[in-house]
Order: C-alpha cells, then structure tokens, then sequence
C-alpha cells in the first residue's frame, strides 16, 4: 500500500510537470516547427529580447498588477479588520459579498464587468476600455482573497492584545499601528502577494475588460497560441516559469523567517 | 483616618447579547490602598465587572465611578487603571523592555524617563536582564511579572488582575501570591483581584466577595465570610461545610434531622434555616460526650489528604464531614478512628453557624 | 442604553474608515454590474448590439429550449454537457488528489512535496494550457513518441480527450490543497482506536479516516466543480471548436455574436446554478465551510 501510493506520488507528479518541462525543453530546440529534437540554441530567447512589443506588454502586465495589488491590500486589509473589530447591520451581508468573486465562475464576472464599463461610458463618457479598467476588474477580485487572507490571521489573533494596548493609553490607530498592524503583517504580505500573482495569472478578466492598447502578457499569449505559436513564445513562458518559481520560494523563504 | 473610596459601583446591571445576564444589580465600594477579591465560579460575573472597570464593557445601568470621576463614556486608554490580563496578553513582536515601555510610550514621556521607570518596575518584579528577551523566550512565571511590571510602570490608581496565577502549576503560584501581596503592601496600589480559587483569595484578601449568577452573595472580611457565611452558597462555595436544615422552636434551638441542636441564638421560632459547621469544627470521640449537640455516628469513609484526616460519617439523619488534624500520635486527645467504627460527635453551639435565607418553596415539617 | 453620541459617531466613524471603502468598492464593481446583468438578461439586442427594450423573457425562453418553432434542446444540452463535463472532471481529480494529499501528509517530506505540487499552478495558467497542445498536437509529443515506436499518430488534438487532461491538470492542487489541510488535522488515535475494536484496513479506513477528510473532500470538490464549469479558455484552445461548454456560450454572446442580453442571460443561469450549489454547502458545512474555500 504505501509502495503504491509513494507510486501514484511520482506519476501525479510526473503530470504535473511534463507541460512545464516541454515547454523549457523546447524553447531552446533549433527546429521552428514540431517537437524533433535538432540541437541546442539561445536564438529564440535573442528574438524575444528584440521584439519590443514584448517588453509593452510584460509593462503593462507589470503595472496592473503593482497598482491593483497597492489597491486590493490597502481595501482588503481593512475590511477583514472592520468585519473582525466591529459588529453591525449589515456585516452578514458585507461577507457574502467577500465571498461571492472567489466562488462565482469569473467568466461572470468578467462579463458583468465588461457591461458595467459599457454602461458607464454611455452614461458618462469615463472609463474607456484601458488599463485602467483592467486594473479597477483586478482589485474587485483581489479585495476578496486579500480580506480573506488576512482575516484568517486577524482570527488568530489574542483579541486580549487589542485591549492590552489600550489598557496602556493606546487609542484605535495607535493600537491599530503598534500592536495590529505588526501582528498581521505576515497575512497582509501574503495576501498581497497572493493578489499579486493573481493579477499577473489573471486571463479572464483581463480578456472582458481590455481594450485597445492595453494588451498584457496573458492576452498577448492567448492570441499568439490562437494564430499559431512561435518559438518565441516557449522562451517567453520559460523566463515566466523561472520568474514565478524563483519569486514563491523567496516568498516562502521571507514569509517563513517572520 | 477614613478609608477614601476609589471604585465605586452602584446598581451595575449587564445583559449579554444573547439575553444572559452577567451582571444583576451589583453595588460595591473598594477603598485606596486595599487587596480586594472577587471570588465565583466560572460564568459568576467577576470577570465582566473587572472588564467593566477596565473599560473593555459598557454596563447596561448603574454608575461607575473610580477616584470620584463617572467612567462610563471614559475609554479604557483615559482611565486610570490597568490591567493583568489572564494569558498576560504580552505583545509577541516586541522585547519585554518594548513591552514594559509601551503604556509610558503611548503617554509620550521622554525617553530618560521611560528607561528609568522601566528599570524600577523590572527591579520590582525581579526581572532585571531579561529587558531584551521576547514573549516566547519566557517562562510562565516571568511572562506573568512582566505583564505585573508593564501595568504597575503606569502607577494606576487601581490594579486589575484577571486570574492573574490561573496558567501557573501550583508551586510558583504559591511563591507568586506571596509576591504579589508584598507588592500590593510595597506600593500601596489597590488591586481588584479575580480568582475563582477560594484558598487564593482567602491568604491574599485584605476584603473579598463572593459571586454568583451575577450578584453580589457577601462582602466581607476572608475571615467572616468563612466563619460566618451569610448564605448556602458562600458556606459551601468557601471550603467545605455541613449543613444542616433546622426548624427553629426557640431562639436557640431547633429541631434538626441529626436531633435537636442548641445554637448561640438569633432564631425566630417556627422558621426554617440553615446551620452550617465547618467540618474542621466537629469534635469526635470514642466515649459519649454527655452533652447537647452530640450525634452518633458510623465512619463510613476514611481520605487521608497528608496534613489531615477527613472523616465521611453516616448519622442518623444523614452525612456529616469531619475533618481532624493529623497530629502526633502521642498528643492527648489525639485519635484515629477505622471503618464501620461508632463515633460520637459533638457539634459546638458556638461554631453553628445561622443562615438565614429561604429554603425551598414550600416550609416542610421538620424530620423526626 | 449604551454610549453617548460622541462615543458612537467615532464608533461609526471607525467602522466607515475600515469597512467603507473595500464595501464601496464591492458595491460599485460588482453589485452594480450583476444589476446592470440582470436587466440586460430582460433587454433585447438592438441593432449594433446594443441593448434595447421593452422587458422581455425572450432571453430565458431561447436559453431553456422554448422558442416560438418549438422545443429546441440546444443550450439546455450544452448546459448538461457542461455539468456532465464538470462532474466527470471533478471526479478524474478526486481520484488522482484524494491519494496524493494522502501521500503528502504522512510524507517526511510534505514541505517540499507541497511546494512542488503548487508551483505548477503558479505559472501561468495559459502557458500551461499552451504546452498540452504541443503534447497533444498532431506531431507533438505523444505523437512523436508513438511514431518513434512505429505506432500513431493518435487524433488527440483538439479533442474532448485533451480538454479533460487540461482541465484535470489546471484544477488538481485545488483539490489537493483543501484535502491535504484536512488529512494533517486527521486525529489518528480515532484509527487506532477502530483497529483496537477489531477494525480490518477498509473498514477502519472508511470508518475512522474518511469521515475526518469529508470537509476538505467537499471543499475540494467545489473548488473543482465550479471553475470546470464556466470555463471556456480550455475548451477554447483544446477543443478548437469540437468542444462547447457553456462559458463558450457566454464568451460568443459577449464577443462575435455581440448579443450582450442573451449572453447576461446565460451567465445569470450559470451563476444561478453555482450560487444554488454553494447555497446548499454552507447550510451543510456552515460559514466555516466557507473558508475552506479559500
């Protein structure tokens, strides 16, 4: 039984990565067409370097996701920390609505989006189809994971603390500065990382609310693997594979030294 | 000199949202410099009314008013008091010096001060190098003088404790009582102590009172409420205690199960009450005493606890608990009694105890 | 009777400072728009694609079938080729993760285990749906791994085949994840004490072990389901055209056909049917259920 099992371990994990290893494999095959083997080369890496809509397109990935990210923590951490100090009317309310885009399927989402931007350009002439509206889509989502996040630290927390602080003179934000804040930075960190990761993963949303000019490396993919793929491609994906791998042990190496 | 009050509670009444009502009509003065005990079982109302005086519950009705001032719309960072939390409540991201500093930091005294006044109280709490340690590098017992010292660097008018000893095995809880009261004396600072361990509050108490269901049963001296428990409750709640249902017939006697028993008075013939007696107050014997108050009785069960040996003696009109010093075995009057062994016990007028409150629904007829 | 007014406007105060913006922004960039959805899904596709009115349950009708020529089963057949799809996609996971997160768990290893069943699922999510299709493509690797042995080639793209391996492989850790959390909190002494009662392997299993895993089962499962169901980028790319799930529906109405009200429609069938399902997990599970998800 467990032979078996440490069996099965190997073959799911063996699944899991033959997409990724091919992928690296073939961005440094020669050949342009097919999976044959014809020998090593950097030159597709080369040309990726010169494709200078590339270096666009990784900077607006780049940005929606710093900017919705500094959004997303800044509202989600808040709202854990509301919904977990306070009580009120509508709080029930409040967290079904936290749950609602981590469970509803995002193509909804995506196109509710997509009609609301609609729906306010005819009204008012704002919020052209942009980055901007990529980056609004981004932290409505991002809010909810970030306040989750960090509302499972907040649940761990010794409320005692609070009142501690405020037994020795603090008031709500100095408590809130030097006793909350310190205490649930590491959730704060990794919800904001989580949203991070997630805005730069993010295909479906940024597909409803894009629009001219404001193409992100997952659309730019989308629409190269639609068209038929270039070798430039898999060396693209490889230096993503080798970013994300590289920036989520680093997370886990920072977040565990907390 | 007159004692100066510095809490005063009048008719505090609160209700919990669920509709349980943790604190009914609860007043109570506790005077500058005094070790005060709030006694209970669990769920009995002393923490909340700790809380109320830190600030951390707002009473439903009722006033509060410590050193003179009404506290109800003061929030707990105006007040004049601090509290020792029941898991110490230690900021785990910072040094026990940060820890120790922060009441003084929050009320922005300069820095030479701070480290000063920091100093004093590790000094007194005897905790002088472990300024630099965190929150898990320490034991129980320091965790416990940290969180001391952190509150008494303010010099509150009055101390909180919340079960401050509760997490401590019983050695250092022991050694730790013995501290706290020599602070209390040192300082002179009144503490509000709760505790729901009776020999705590008993050895530390300059006053106490015993809680249940949200009221208030007595407020005392540690000594009076055991000598001279005003009601079921605290008789039973402070040690152990036999009572006895009586039925007076005169104003010092009454009809009992055990017989008739003689008290020193105070009876209003055709009442009902209860006697109580301590069990460490029952006088056995082996020959018949030829007195009142005797009852005899059948050793039924036999704990022997080390310093004494505790008696389960089956009379009669029911149990009685006997507890009798295990001294030398060559002291006069000194016996031990076996199993299924006939005694006779004396119950001493002056050491029945009268409560006075109502039993049951309906008066029944007095056992033969 | 509580504080006084001074006390309760900084209560307020506090509370709009903390929960307001992040409720607003909810407010606005979700609720508005499923509103706004929600009364599309009653409009009527104008000329341009616009929207127009009168109200109308056009939308609906067509979606279930029940057009002015008769019953048509078009959409409601995709509907259940999507649950079906869903379902037999949460199933293929449940089998290949339930064992893993077994594995990982009782490993000496888990840490490292665990990382290196989530790294996948931090690359991109289009460049791993990308590399099946040189996998499965006509001279991609399985093919060309088949011709090297004098077999094949194998039409395996596009293919319903493919759009399952994908799928199975974009949502696994989802499972695998929720299911773990569960077995490391699995309190083994119950399994002793099932064995000590005379307990076989199966049945101390079933009885001792399974029992304890059936929250993170449950939470997997959804996290499975519901993804599997609206998704349309897979069956995109991997099914090229062969394979309709519902969220191709949705995607075409908002995109080439621009019948933005039958689109809203059919997004609010497929958020009815999800919402219903998560309605019914957390009566079952409870608000803690809920949390599971995340």
């Amino acid at each position: 039984m467990p032979r078996l099992l440490k069996l099965h371990t190997y073959l799911v994990l063996a699944f899991l990565y033959l997409p990724i290893a091919v992928i690296v494999a073939l961005s440094f095959n020669q050949s342009r067409f097919g999976v044959r083997w014809t020998g090593f080369t950097w030159q597709w890496y080369l040309r990726l370097f010169h494709h200078h809509r590339v270096a666009v397109y990784a900077e607006n990935t780049l940005i929606v996701a710093v900017a919705s990210t500094l959004i997303a923590t800044v509202l989600g951490t808040l709202l854990a920390l509301g919904l977990y100090r306070y009580s009120f009317r509508l709080k029930g309310a409040i967290r079904f609505l936290i749950y609602v885009p981590v469970v509803i399927p995002d193509i909804v989402m995506g196109v509710a989006l997509l009609l609301f931007f609609a729906w306010v350009r005819v009204h008012t002439g704002w919020l052209r189809l942009s980055l901007t509206t990529i980056v609004l889509g981004h932290v409505t989502f991002q809010i909810a994971y970030v306040a989750l996040v960090v509302r499972s630290r907040l649940a761990g927390l010794d409320p005692a603390l609070e009142e501690a602080a405020q037994d020795l003179g603090a008031g709500s934000y100095a408590t809130f500065r030097h006793v909350t804040l310190p205490l649930i930075l590491p959730g704060v960190l990794a919800g904001a990382l989580l949203a991070f990761t997630l805005s730069l993963d993010d295909f479906v949303i940024t597909f409803f609310t894009a629009g001219p000019g404001s193409t992100t490396l997952p659309l730019y993919i989308f629409g190269s693997v639609k068209r038929g793929v270039t070798p430039e491609i898999h060396a693209l994906s490889s230096i993503l594979i080798a970013a994300t791998t590289v920036g989520l042990v680093l997370g886990r190496a920072l977040l565990r030294r907390r | 000199m007159n004692p100066t009050p510095v809490v005063e509670l009048e008719g505090v009444r609160k209700v919990f949202d669920g509709g349980t009502v943790a604190l009914d009509g609860v007043t109570l003065t506790v005077y500058e410099g005094e070790f005060f005990s709030l006694l209970g079982p669990s769920g009995c109302g002393k923490t909340t009314l700790l809380r109320i005086l830190g600030g951390f519950e707002v009473p439903d009705a009722g006033t509060v008013r410590i050193a003179g001032v009404d506290v109800r719309e003061v929030p707990p960072y105006r007040r004049p008091v601090n509290t020792v939390f029941q898991n110490y409540a230690l900021f785990p991201h910072m040094t026990v010096f940060d820890n120790i500093a922060f009441g003084l930091r929050m009320r922005r005294r300069p820095p030479a001060e701070v480290r000063r006044k920091v100093g004093w109280a590790m000094e007194l709490v005897q905790i002088e190098g472990l300024s630099a340690r965190r929150p898990h590098e320490l034991s129980g017992g320091q965790k416990q003088r940290v969180a001391l010292a952190r509150a008494l660097v303010n010099e509150p008018r009055v101390l909180l404790l919340d079960e401050p000893l509760g997490a401590l095995d019983l050695k250092l809880r022991k050694q730790l009582q013995i501290e706290l009261m020599r602070l209390q004396m040192e300082l002179g600072t009144t503490f509000v102590y709760v505790t729901h361990d009776q020999e705590e509050a008993l050895v530390m108490s300059d006053r106490m009172a015993v809680m249940q269901n949200g009221r208030l049963e007595q407020v005392g001296l540690p000594e009076e409420l055991y000598e001279r428990p005003k009601t079921a409750f605290v008789a039973r709640f402070l040690g152990r205690s036999n009572l006895i249902e009586a039925h007076a017939v005169a104003p010092d006697r009454a009809e009992t199960p055990f017989g008739p028993l003689r008290v020193s008075g105070g009876l209003t013939p055709g009442r009902r009450y209860l006697l109580g007696i301590r069990p460490e107050k029952l006088r056995l014997a082996r020959e018949p005493w030829n007195r009142a108050n005797t009852v005899t009785a059948r050793v039924k069960e036999i704990v022997y606890t080390g310093a004494e040996n505790q008696y389960i003696l089956e009379a009669r009109g029911g149990e009685l608990v006997a507890y009798t010093l295990n001294a030398d075995i060559s002291e006069p009057g000194y016996e031990e009694y076996d199993y299924g062994e006939t005694v006779h016990v004396h119950l001493p007028p002056e050491n029945l105890v009268v409560i006075d409150e109502p039993i049951g629904d309906e008066p029944r007829p007095p056992a033969p | 009777m509580n504080r006084s007014a001074t006390s309760r406007a900084r209560r307020l105060l506090e509370l709009l400072l903390t929960v307001g913006p992040g409720a607003l922004w909810l407010l606005i960039f979700m609720l508005i728009p499923a509103l706004l959805m929600l009364e599309a899904s009653f409009l009527q596709r104008g000329p341009y694609g616009r929207l127009v009115g009168p109200f109308t349950l056009a939308n609906y009708l067509r979606f279930f079938g029940l057009t002015p020529e008769g019953f048509d089963p078009l959409y409601l057949g995709i509907l259940w080729r999507s649950a079906v799809f869903a379902a037999g996609v949460t199933a293929i996971t449940l089998l290949l993760g339930y064992p893993l997160a077994f594995a990982i768990a009782t490993s000496r290893r888990k840490e490292t285990l665990l990382l290196l069943v989530v790294l996948p699922f931090w690359t991109n999510f289009l460049i791993r749906i990308y590399a099946w299709i040189v996998i499965f493509q006509r001279h991609g690797v399985v093919n060309a791994a088949l011709g090297a042995l004098g077999l094949g080639p194998l039409p395996l793209y596009p293919s319903w085949f493919a759009v399952y391996v994908a799928t199975v492989y974009t949502y696994l850790p989802f499972l695998v994840l929720p299911v773990y959390t569960a077995v490391e909190r699995i309190d083994w002494t119950l399994l002793e004490a099932a064995q000590d009662l005379g307990a076989g392997r199966v049945r101390g299993f079933l009885h001792a072990v399974l029992p304890q895993t059936l929250p993170g089962v449950v939470a997997g499962v959804l996290l499975v389901f519901v993804p599997a169901l609206g998704t349309f980028v897979i069956s995109d790319l991997l099914g090229a055209g062969r394979v309709i799930l519902i969220g191709n529906v949705i995607q075409q109405q908002f995109g080439v056909v621009r019948d933005w009200a039958f689109g809203s429609a059919a997004a609010y069938v497929l958020m009815a049917l999800v919402l219903l399902g998560l309605w019914g997990y957390a009566r079952v599970a409870g608000e803690e259920g809920l949390d599971r998800l995340v």
